[in-house]
């Protein structure tokens, strides 16, 4: 670990930097796709039924890696159309994953009680109005724990950027292997910094999902096993394990 | 925008060769995959904190790191304590071990819903530990989380073309040879985004059918 210098360290912090925007930017992207797709879902026209289904199956069912491909190579030689490697990226990681967030919106919204739109309805709420006041303020506190896994798995599709020569964390790690000489002291601590942002981002969703449910008069969940303590993912029961594998 | 159908012509063979190795790849991984959950499961229940705390450990820190830097940490740090594999061996091992802290979650939930009456029964009927586990208690938790697991099948197909960036051929590094053999991108590229899709989206609709069928 000595062999590593300062300045690479600081190619390694260069990374963590990089690594952190691009999370940022593909989460707030992801989430607008999330919300739009997952409420286009559940709209009474069927065409738009039909065509954001078509997007969520389009988008769940290639491979990121091959997408970012896409975008970096056939985009410009197609079209013509060339982007900075950075946006590109952080359209693919939007995009997919705001494709995988439309399904947890979508079931959110649908386990909020039927009876609550039908209030709505009475209380001659627009569909609008029944959605902004009535169900998402319902379905937002059930929707932090996937989003928070699936948060998780943005900032792990973040290392497929290095492949294409964005300098995150991964590819700083390549740069430092190659002047070291040396695999295991570099990977071992990249490993852990991927490893600590995973968790920073997991105690902040804890945050917002406690401020969620307070927000609906709802106790937040006592997590005191030892398991929920360590574990930097929401407690997994069992339809929850299914309903996530379901999402990717 | 052009595309060239003859350029697709000319990539078939070289993906066809890209479609066995990530197939292999797949088929093994998720066999790693389902062995290696399980047993994470079953020691995550240890009644020794010994065990226990060890594996959960190093599932939790396994799951929350990227596949791909753990594929170039398996890549370049096991030649240096002595063991060579091949690429295709590599990614295998990353890929199976990678998903086999999601398969262990599952395999958790699964077994955390069996009925507690099974467990009695089973200690009723005086089974030993290893029948009881076997016969009863297996058989019910997997029935129930089989379509959970194939999920994550999905999950690794998707993950695959990870393995082209430690050199292993599969369909995405073929595409990138025939691209950088031709200088015609758009046509392979597109081939195998496509080719994905129509792998993975039947998968996805012979899963929902199963989860109708075994899940009740």
């Amino acid at each position: 670990m000595s062999d590593i210098t300062w300045g690479l360290w600081q190619l390694l912090f260069k990374g963590v930097w990089i690594t952190v925007q691009l999370t940022v930017y593909s989460a707030a992207l992801a989430a607008v796709v999330a919300f739009g797709i997952g409420i286009a879902r559940t709209h009474r026209l069927w065409i738009v039924r039909f065509l954001s289904g078509a997007y969520f199956e389009i988008f769940r069912g290639t491979s990121a890696l091959i997408l970012m491909f896409w975008m970096f190579f056939v985009l410009p030689m197609g079209f013509g159309w060339q982007l900075v490697p950075m946006w590109a990226a952080v359209l693919t990681l939007g995009l997919t994953y705001g494709a995988y967030g439309s399904e947890v919106v979508r079931g959110a919204i649908a386990a909020v009680p039927a009876g609550q739109r039908e209030a709505g309805v009475a209380l001659s709420f627009s569909p609008a109005q029944q959605l902004r006041k009535i169900v998402l303020p319902q379905a937002w506190p059930g929707m932090i724990p996937p989003f928070n896994n699936l948060l998780i798995e943005l900032l792990k599709g973040t290392a497929l950027v290095s492949i294409l020569g964005v300098g995150d964390i991964a590819f700083g790690a390549s740069l430092v292997r190659n002047a070291t000489a040396h695999s295991a002291p570099v990977y071992t601590i990249i490993l852990v910094m991927y490893f600590v942002l995973a968790f920073l981002l997991t105690r902040g969703m804890r945050v917002v999902e406690r401020h969620a449910k307070a927000g609906v008069g709802q106790a937040p969940a006592a997590r005191t096993s030892l398991r929920s303590r360590l574990s930097t993912g929401p407690a997994v029961t069992g339809a929850g394990a299914a309903a996530e594998g379901d999402a990717r | 925008m052009t595309f060239d159908w003859s350029a697709v012509g000319h990539f078939m063979p070289m993906f066809w060769k890209g479609v066995v190795v990530t197939l292999q790849a797949l088929v093994l991984g998720s066999l790693i995959a389902f062995a290696l959950g399980l047993v994470w499961a079953l020691a995550q229940r240890s009644s020794l904190k010994a065990v226990r705390w060890p594996v959960m450990v190093i599932t939790e820190f396994v799951r929350n790191t990227p596949l791909l830097v753990q594929l170039f940490f398996l890549f370049y740090v096991m030649p240096e304590w002595g063991i060579t594999l091949s690429a295709l061996a590599t990614g295998v091992i990353g890929l199976g071990l990678h998903y086999s802290t999601y398969t262990a979650e599952v395999y958790r939930a699964g077994i955390d819903g069996v009925p507690a009456g099974q467990w009695e029964a089973a200690i009723a009927l005086s089974l030993p530990r290893r029948r009881t586990w076997t016969a009863v208690i297996l058989p019910q938790a997997i029935r129930r989380v089989a379509p959970a697991l194939g999920n994550y099948v999905i999950a690794m197909l998707k993950d695959s073309p990870m393995l082209f960036a430690i050199g292993v051929l599969e369909m995405l590094g073929e595409a990138r040879q025939f691209s950088s053999q031709t200088f015609q991108t758009v046509e392979p590229y597109t081939v195998v985004g496509v080719a994905f899709l129509l792998i993975a989206y039947p998968a996805s609709l012979l899963l929902r059918a199963l989860e109708r069928r075994l899940v009740r």
